[in-house]
């Protein structure tokens, strides 16, 4: 550990916050935007979600259908690798587990996923870290619908992992037996992204 | 990209004052291996009580394998480190760092095509590296920049961003003022709308490398734009910062 002398740091967060904060994080109570390119802008009409498993479509959803199967709130910090973390955050959509059910599978497929999005933005997952009401396709934030800018009108929420990982403005999502690097992942970010052991970037732990 | 990224340590070799509430800190970073214009560094500050804070500013200073880099910062009134690396930090001083990271909002001097920079105040940084490459490299890329400052004084890299411009290489500089306009102006005035991207910017058909860097509301304004005019959106990178405004 190298002190760097003079830094004192702000008012420590209590003891109840600083555990809920990984390392290297600070918490901000602003909602910040990060987006490699433009924002997406898809109307409800022209978006559909899909499932593939093993290159065949599994599923498609329009968002009438996404809006009738059953919907999840999820209350819970979010962990942005660019350092901020925020508290809280309360979101309402559908979890994997509910949308692999509704898709026909009695049991979810063995495996990684890669979530595909509208602008091109790709990134990838163990199945494991998006069932068992770990993640879900988020379609409101704080009770309203969510905003194009924050990924709307559907992203990605897999709050255990960095944020990079809940894709915005999601539309597929493969099932497949290998692991493939994803849109950061393959440009130098962590394959898994794990914010309590600091999984930021390739090469870490 | 996949070697591990270690923290090194980085002595203060130079502080320069850009403008007002503006750095820029050179670092000796032994070990350092190289960076291309565009990429960032983390950088890692730990209290004598073990209380540590990261955070990642972009490089200033051109590509390539020197050890000694640049990163420009900005004070945020309220924020946590940048006081502390504009208040306090001394020549000789060291810190912790580890980089280079970003393999997307990057640009070589090989890369085919014109180079179309814009930058909101601050984020002119990656960008001047970019820039910084472009004119070691002897690169006749054609590139053109648009600069948004408040106002005058606020302008970073102001004289070098002349000379620059001065050298007919290729590369046109257009500054423009959002707040404070002195008399006797020439450049834009008022926030970056269709009108200087079209005039100023290259056309969607020249297919140029588009690169905008600024607070989060100047970016989307920006971006939102191109795609208007009919720039591909896969040509636009881009790279926010700061708040949004939204508190929830």
């Amino acid at each position: 550990m190298h002190i760097t002398r003079g830094f004192k740091g702000k008012a420590r967060a209590d003891a109840a916050t600083r555990d809920r904060v990984p390392p290297g994080q600070f918490v901000t109570s602003d909602f910040p935007i990060l987006t490699a390119g433009p924002t997406q802008r898809t109307g409800l009409d022209d978006w559909t979600l899909s499932f593939q498993l093993d290159g065949k479509l599994l599923a498609r959803w329009d968002w009438k259908e996404l809006e009738a199967l059953p919907q999840t709130e999820m209350k819970t910090d979010i962990h942005c690798v660019t350092k901020w973390s925020k508290l809280d955050t309360r979101w309402r959509g559908v979890t994997i587990d509910d949308l692999l059910r509704a898709a026909g599978l009695a049991e979810s497929p063995a495996g990684f996923v890669m979530a595909h999005c509208d602008g091109g933005y790709s990134t990838n997952y163990a199945i494991a870290d998006l069932i068992d009401s770990r993640a879900m396709v988020a379609t409101h934030y704080e009770d309203s619908p969510l905003p194009a800018s924050h990924g709307g009108p559907a992203r990605m929420l897999v709050p255990h992992l960095y944020f990079w990982k809940s894709a915005k403005w999601i539309r597929r999502l493969a099932f497949k037996e290998q692991n493939v690097p994803g849109f950061w992942e393959s440009l130098g970010d962590h394959l898994r992204g794990d914010p309590w052991r600091e999984q930021r970037y390739s090469g870490d732990e | 990209m996949n070697s591990l990224l270690r923290w090194l340590l980085a002595t203060v070799s130079q502080l320069h004052e850009e403008t007002a509430g503006v750095k820029t800190i050179s670092f000796d970073v032994p070990g350092w291996r190289g960076h291309v214009a565009g990429q960032h560094v983390d950088i890692r500050l730990t209290a004598e009580d073990g209380y540590v804070a990261q955070r990642s500013y972009s490089l200033a200073s051109p590509a390539g394998p020197d050890p000694r880099i640049q990163l420009t910062v900005e004070r945020v009134d309220d924020g946590e480190v940048s006081p502390f690396l504009l208040d306090e930090l001394r020549v000789g001083d060291s810190i912790e760092l580890r980089g280079p990271i970003g393999g997307y909002f990057t640009w070589s001097p090989g890369t085919a095509g014109p180079l179309m920079l814009i930058a909101g105040g601050s984020g002119i940084a990656p960008l001047m590296s970019m820039l910084r490459t472009r004119a070691l490299a002897s690169s006749r890329a054609p590139a053109r920049l648009l600069y948004s400052s408040r106002s005058e004084r606020h302008i970073i890299y102001r004289g070098e961003l002349d000379r620059l411009h001065g050298a007919r290489d290729g590369f046109i500089l257009t500054h423009t003022l959002t707040r404070e306009v002195p008399d006797g102006w020439t450049g834009e005035r008022g926030r970056i709308g269709r009108t200087p991207l079209t005039q100023r910017g290259f056309a969607p058909r020249e297919r140029p490398h588009v690169f905008v860097c600024g607070p989060t509301p100047f970016v989307d304004a920006i971006a939102d734009h191109l795609v208007a005019i009919g720039h591909e959106e896969s040509s636009i990178r881009t790279e926010r910062f700061g708040p949004t405004g939204e508190s929830k």
